[in-house]
């Protein structure tokens, strides 16, 4: 950094910043920093009290459904080195000296000419006597979660004290941890704070739907040791609950006391006082987060603390941005139940407010207007149950929008008339989309006209919809009206030769029952172009065909639609030969299979290689050869590894259980039955799994299209990962199956991708691509929102019945052999095929 | 086949072939030879052929597109075999299609297109492939080359 300084434009010394806390809105700042060149001036240092790097908090119950400290991070794991910002987690400022201008840690002093406080807020546990029994937790950071699963392993049954936004957020942790769970709450209803009456007892049936106990208005008088489970909660009425684990999520208080002990301002229920620039009552003292008492209010959000780090980055490299108090709009998926509150959804604070309800018992929704006395203006909003008119609902109310004559009519159901939705056109150009990363619709629409083209490149640049991603829905519609506008128009014809998408070829096909390329282009191609089809449509055609039908793609009929490797049932590499990989079901192989590999590959000169996907290939295969290998490999049990085709790979695996002293499950096992039953299955690109017997996940599932992990109980199951150009984590789509739920849910999944994506497009990127992302995938899989799992489930049942070897079935054709000849009219190999030797095998010259 | 048949399939061809014959045979070194039967051909597709010529030998991928009805409108093209981009012996294994109305074939290795008719290459127009006379006689399948 020294010498990075020294070497910068600005000449003035480096200052020392030292910011306590590495929370989000800390590890916020600090991109700030990095991101605005504020290095140049400020050398940097961080104390982070955890010993994990920043996470996502806002995720954390994420992490007993299969998320780890390292997915939840923030930031790569070398983010701080390689911006040149000094992290030093673990270590607890304990003091700070304002006159000597230091922080005191038990590790020593560090001078500072400017200090942030970003240390966030605790939990606060009522003072109820036995509250600090052996598990009793609270439920705030990593740690507290591993506490909470260390005491859930003895326990069957746990309590959550608090019914607020935090609780319930516990109250879904517990449920995966799979303890019979019940939610106290002091209370008459759960989340007072945002809802109403009529909105909390809706919010309550729909939670004890759940199979999560809710008890209301109880005041906890003391815990003691229960009889049949370890704790007995007494209440003010001497009724009692017994259970196993205590969580307390009553609140949350400011972490305020370094500043106390070193005497700032601090508001009379906590909280360090700041002003407009988040200075504290000494100057080279900020605060920002949840920590930050301004006008009165602490923001335990997490987009206002972000705009107060924007404030503090202002404030310290001398800008004009000021924190002017934040919208406390939210919107939340709490145990999958919707709930949203926008501005002043009491009607509390705007006397002459009207409202607007609708409540519908049946679906289980509850919604509410806050209009002002005129009826033009919207003040705030509830709703319960659907959440599916927030975004318009946030528009008209953070842009002052005129409201409807019919103002009911926006939370009316859509099936009656006239529900409009504000349209992505009738924003002003200041309304903010992305409220984390403050991105106006201006913003997006700048970057547009400096030449983003698609929702991406728009997301690249403004980093909108990265945040909490709650206005993923409303960004596309805005990146998409705008496209339209500017004439953009996306041609999404697969080629020339056919007006439609992979998919919808793949509907054509299923719902017509064509067999043939001859015939669907016949009947579906453009009447303009010749009826050959070309590169791009042929290939694809071949693997949708396949994919429903499942014939064998050496048939006369499909021989011309492949691409040079699936009509050879080879690779081919640069030289014009071809690389051979048979199956190797999850990497286990016999010796004498492996002697026969051995002895094929000597007696036809290939060289050979260990794949990454645990097979081994053979290289340098002439064309002629082809079929005698494989007779060989066939004659010894081997049969097609399917390398050359858009199809199952391999299936990766870890030793498992069998001989590994960690492993839970029997994962090679598991891998071979999957390899087993997918292989053949043609799809838009190729598939690769993976299996790890235990947490340590040594087969690296997670960055597999299909990821497969053991537990105690059974499987957990990730999808939609990729390594090579893009790597991308595969995401936690179902936990804990036994065999049976996991091909069956393994099967849908598939066979959905195969129906529904672009040609050449990974899991990854479908993934990416589709609206309504993993929850929406999750709906059709899990839930069967569209009634088509039987189909899936019938189509993968074909594919599967109709598995053959394609090599034993051509091997077994003359006609089919024809065509493995070097020259038809000549029995000589290709003599411009030239090897050399290197380190003792044969490669190309 | 006795010599005398030969004799007149090359007869025929020549009468088929006169308007062709004047623009391609006009050297001296080449001749119409048999390289194979209609069987040997895969339709919408290629193979490949050795062909030894008055130039010295020359590899050729001939590609067959049938017409709509049986045995009218047939369609042959001979190509040659070797793809200028990598070097290799791989024209007869791409995959034929046409594009903006002429039929082409795509180089299986970094996937170039080329018109079956004249051999041009559609991405770099420095890049064309020899081609050759072709017809079938018959079932028979011969080349001037």
């Amino acid at each position: 950094m020294a010498i990075q300084n020294m070497s910068s434009k600005n000449t003035a010394t480096t200052q020392q910043l030292i910011i306590i806390g590495n929370g989000m809105v800390g590890h916020h700042l600090v991109e700030q920093l990095v991101d605005n060149g504020a290095l140049d001036r400020y050398q940097v240092t961080v104390f982070g009290e955890e010993r994990h790097r920043a996470y996502d908090r806002v995720h954390l119950s994420e992490y007993f459904s299969g998320r780890d400290a390292d997915s939840l991070a923030l930031c790569e794991a070398d983010y701080y080195a390689v911006s040149g910002v000094e992290l030093r987690t673990g270590e607890a400022v304990i003091e700070i000296d304002r006159s000597a201008q230091e922080v005191v840690t038990d590790q020593g002093r560090y001078a500072y000419d400017r200090l942030v406080l970003a240390t966030g807020s605790f939990p606060f546990v009522p003072p109820i006597p036995g509250n600090d029994r052996d598990g009793c937790l609270v439920y705030r950071t990593l740690d507290d979660l591993d506490a909470i699963q260390a005491a859930a392993e003895n326990a069957t049954t746990g309590v959550v004290v608090g019914g607020g936004l935090l609780g319930l957020e516990a109250a879904n942790a517990l449920r995966g941890l799979n303890l019979d769970t019940a939610v106290v709450e002091f209370a008459s209803r759960l989340m007072p704070m945002q809802v109403d009456s009529e909105g909390g007892e809706l919010l309550r049936e729909k939670i004890e739907e759940l199979g999560v106990q809710v008890l209301l208005e109880r005041a906890t008088q003391r815990i003691e040791d229960g009889e049949a489970s370890r704790h007995r909660m007494v209440f003010q009425d001497d009724k009692v609950l017994e259970t196993d684990l205590i969580v307390f999520s009553a609140g949350i208080r400011p972490r305020d006391q370094l500043a106390r002990d070193c005497g700032l301002e601090i508001g009379e229920r906590g909280g360090v006082v700041v002003d407009n620039q988040c200075l504290t009552s000494d100057p080279a003292i900020l605060a920002i987060g949840e920590v930050a008492l301004w006008n009165q209010s602490i923001f335990g959000l997490v987009a206002p603390g972000y705009q107060m780090a924007k404030a503090a980055l202002s404030t310290l490299t001398e800008g004009d941005t000021q924190f002017g108090g934040a919208d406390m709009s939210t919107k939340l998926k709490l145990l999958g139940v919707d709930v949203g509150s926008i501005g002043d959804a009491h009607g509390n604070q705007n006397p002459g407010a009207r409202m607007f309800r609708y409540l519908d018992p049946i679906k289980q929704e509850y919604r509410k207007l806050v209009v002002s006395s005129d009826g033009k203006k919207l003040l705030g909003a509830m709703l319960v149950g659907d959440n599916g008119v927030y975004d318009t609902l946030l528009q008209y109310y953070s842009n002052g929008i005129e409201l409807p004559d019919e103002p009911a009519s926006l939370i009316l159901p859509q099936s009656s008339d006239a529900a409009p939705t504000l349209g992505p056109g009738a924003l002003p150009e200041t309304a903010t989309i992305c409220s984390c990363h403050n991105v106006t619709k201006g913003d997006i629409c700048a970057t547009i006209d400096d030449g983003a083209v698609d929702l991406g490149g728009v997301k690249g640049v403004t980093k909108a919809s990265t945040g909490c991603g709650g206005c993923t829905a409303l960004l596309k519609s805005v990146v998409d009206h705008e496209l339209e506008a500017r004439g953009v128009e996306v041609d999404k014809s697969i080629c020339e030769h056919f007006a439609f998408t992979r998919q919808e070829l793949y509907d054509i096909v299923r719902v017509e029952g064509i067999k043939t390329f001859s015939e669907l282009i016949e009947k579906h191609g453009n009447e303009d172009t010749h009826r050959l089809g070309c590169d791009i449509c042929k290939p694809a055609a071949a693997s949708i065909l396949a994919s429903c039908f499942n014939e064998p793609i050496t048939d006369a009929a499909h021989i011309p639609l492949q691409d040079t490797n699936d009509t050879f049932m080879a690779n081919m590499q640069k030289n014009g030969t071809y690389s051979v990989v048979p199956r190797i079901a999850g990497g286990e192989i016999t010796p004498d299979k492996l002697i026969v590999l051995g002895e094929v590959a000597k007696k036809y000169s290939l060289y050979s290689k260990v794949t990454g996907g645990q097979r081994i290939d053979l290289f340098g295969a002439r064309l002629e050869d082809l079929p005698d290998i494989w007779s060989e490999l066939i004659a010894a049990g081997f049969e097609t590894g399917h390398a050359y085709g858009k199809s199952l790979r391999t299936v990766k695996s870890c030793v498992g259980s069998t001989w590994c002293r960690y492993g839970v499950q029997d994962s090679v096992g598991m891998a071979i039955q999957l390899e087993n039953r997918y292989k053949g299955l043609r799809s838009p690109h190729k598939i690769k799994f993976g299996v790890s017997g235990c947490t340590r996940e040594c087969a690296e599932a997670q960055s597999k299209d299909i990821g497969i992990i053991a537990t105690e109980n059974g499987w957990n199951l990730y999808v939609c990962g990729n390594g090579g150009m893009r790597p991308r984590h595969a995401e936690l789509f179902a936990t804990d199956l036994d065999d049976e739920q996991l091909y069956r849910t393994i099967d849908r999944f598939l066979m959905f991708y195969v129906r529904t994506a672009d040609r050449l497009q990974r899991t990854s990127v479908w993934r990416e691509n589709l609206d309504g992302g993993l929850a929406y995938l999750k709906e059709v899989v899990l839930e069967d929102s569209l009634g088509i799992n039987d189909e899936l489930d019938r189509q993968m049942q074909t594919v599967v019945d109709t598995y053959q070897c394609e090599w034993a079935d051509a091997i077994s054709d003359p006609e089919k052999l024809k065509r493995f000849r070097s020259f038809v009219n000549d029995d000589r190999p290709d003599p411009s095929i030239i090897m050399t030797s290197e380190r003792g095998q044969l490669r190309p010259a | 086949m006795t010599a005398t048949a030969m004799k007149k399939e090359m007869d025929m061809a020549d009468v088929q072939n006169s308007e062709a014959s004047q623009n391609h045979a006009s050297e001296n070194n080449t001749a119409w030879q048999k390289v194979c039967t209609k069987d040997d051909l895969v339709a919408f597709s290629g193979v490949a052929a050795w062909l030894e010529t008055g130039d010295g030998p020359a590899q050729v991928a001939i590609f067959y597109l049938p017409g709509p009805e049986k045995g009218k409108g047939d369609e042959l093209f001979a190509l040659d075999h070797h793809d200028p981009f990598s070097n290799a012996n791989v024209i007869a294994r791409g995959i034929v299609g046409d594009l903006k109305g002429a039929p082409v074939v795509a180089s299986p290795i970094y996937k170039q297109h080329f018109r079956l008719e004249g051999g041009q290459c559609l991405e770099d127009e420095n890049v064309k492939l020899r081609t050759w006379e072709i017809a079938f006689k018959g079932d028979e399948v011969w080349i001037e080359g």
